[in-house]
């Protein structure tokens, strides 16, 4: 082992910009030194002012392993943070950004792991779930896999578009939005919080119970599911959870 | 590297910058993080056992190990997810404490501690006793709530967060330094914030 170690942080340069909803945008990164990872990674981002001051905060991979060295992140703007914003109102295409990655060994999934699946995703949630969804696309899975998406309205479902897109092909992907200050547009949705009874039900999409189950979101909202899901018969041992923490 | 178009207005002033390590700033609020759901553990079904290797050495229920010598403890605590918190107000037994009372002093140079939930992590030996760490059983003078890790949780303030195991239920001495849940899944196995040992590959 006569290689010199590597710092664990790569420059990655903003090749796209997409704006998902009004609140959330999505930023394409071209590493500088491609890795392999899994879905529900995520990364480490760090932000450097003149005077060497830095904050660092994590962002899930919304890519899917399979679609090479540039990733995405999917960043919704909290207006009072202080690295969120910074990507809305000030990071351009051809900005370089230091992030180190892929991390996290817990809220992954691969096809090989199995299932059926199920995710749930409230906000900014869905990301490391997107990951998830897309690698099951990329693979041609067969994994039955029911995503439950809360949101307070229709215009913030991050990635609605794609969503809606592969819920139509009805090949074992089963998408539940729920609207949670808003009526439902599609008939299959809901809109209120996700409960023990919207869990049920969404269980009964699945052709057997699932053997994994994924919780994502800010610390209320994985709390609250988490426990409807446990209400709803899911074993503890089976859920696994990430909490953006605040 | 500086960051283009980058300038926080959030610097902390120099007297408490040097209390902030690497990579982290100081938060006012305590978020919540961990692997799985919150159990619920109630009080009168909980019990802490410590153990060498597969051997128990004791056993305490709720009231037994609130017998023991109660120490308060403010430290500042560092959560890998690169949050620091100042002043944070522990009440608890010294893990010195829970040895004493079981009549041993430290047979091997590792612990690891469980956690309800299944939840591990390993500490050294040295990095628990001392009156460097103990079980907390009160934050800010009330019980901890379960989503930060009551009844009781570890408190080794000065690592990690993610090694002051939530939802205590034993200490386990290990012959070798056997890595937890965390440890198994890329976070460092020793997880010094000052030398910012936060995944496997640092340093
Ligand atoms: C594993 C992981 C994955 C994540 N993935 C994603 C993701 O895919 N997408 C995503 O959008 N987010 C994600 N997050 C959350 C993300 O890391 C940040 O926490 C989020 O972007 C907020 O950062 P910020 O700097 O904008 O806000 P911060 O400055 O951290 O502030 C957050 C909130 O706290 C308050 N606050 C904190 N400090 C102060 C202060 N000093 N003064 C005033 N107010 C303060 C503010 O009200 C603000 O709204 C993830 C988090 C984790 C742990």
């Amino acid at each position: 082992m006569s290689e010199a170690p590597q710092s664990p942080w790569q420059t990655a340069k903003i090749t796209r910009i997409e704006k998902r909803t009004p609140r959330v945008t999505s930023f394409f990164f071209a590493l500088s030194r491609p890795f392999a990872y899994r879905a529900g990674q995520h990364v480490d981002v760090r932000l450097t002012a003149p005077d060497g001051y830095q904050a660092r905060r994590s962002y899930s991979i919304a890519s899917a392993p399979e679609s090479g060295a540039t990733i995405e992140l999917a960043i919704e703007k909290l207006d009072d943070g202080e690295v969120s914003p910074f990507f809305h109102e000030v990071a351009a295409v051809g900005d370089e950004i230091e992030l180190r990655g892929p991390l996290g060994g817990h809220f992954v999934w691969s096809d090989s792991d199995g299932g059926p699946l199920l995710l749930v995703g409230g906000g900014s949630g869905v990301v490391p779930l997107m990951a998830m969804v897309r690698h099951r696309t990329f693979r041609k899975s067969a994994v039955p896999v029911a995503l439950m998406f809360s949101v307070r309205v229709w215009d913030e479902v991050i990635f609605r578009d794609e969503l809606i897109g592969l819920d139509d092909r009805r090949d074992g992907f089963d998408l539940v939005l729920t609207l949670t200050r808003e009526a439902t547009r599609r008939p299959s949705d809901y809109s209120r919080r996700i409960d023990t009874a919207m869990v049920m039900q969404a269980l009964a999409r699945l052709p057997q119970p699932p053997t994994l189950a994924y919780v994502c979101g800010s610390n209320a909202f994985v709390s609250a599911a988490a426990q409807a899901l446990i209400d709803a018969g899911i074993s503890a041992e089976i859920i696994r959870t990430e909490r953006y923490g605040v | 590297m500086a960051t283009r178009g980058f300038f926080s207005s959030r610097k902390p002033p120099t007297e408490t910058d040097a209390r902030i390590p690497p990579g982290q700033y100081l938060e006012q609020g305590f978020p919540v993080l961990s692997a799985g759901p919150t159990p619920r553990v109630r009080t009168k079904d909980w019990s802490f056992t410590l153990k060498h290797g597969p051997r128990p050495i004791k056993k305490w229920n709720w009231a037994e190990f609130n017998a023991l010598p109660l120490t308060k403890m403010t430290r500042d605590i560092h959560c890998v997810t690169a949050w620091t918190k100042f002043d944070t107000a522990w009440q608890g037994v010294l893990v010195d404490d829970i040895l004493a009372d079981a009549g041993i002093e430290a047979p091997t140079g590792f612990l690891l501690a469980h956690g309800y939930d299944g939840y591990t992590t390993n500490v050294p030996a040295k990095d628990l006793t001392t009156g460097k760490a103990m079980v907390a059983l009160l934050h800010d003078g009330k019980p901890i709530t379960p989503d930060h890790g009551g009844p009781a949780r570890l408190l080794v303030p000065h690592l990690y967060f993610w090694k002051s195991a939530k939802w205590l239920n034993g200490l386990q001495f290990t012959e070798r330094d056997e890595p937890g849940f965390w440890e198994l899944r890329g976070y460092h196995i020793y997880g010094d914030p000052w030398r910012e040992q936060r995944y496997t590959s640092d340093p």
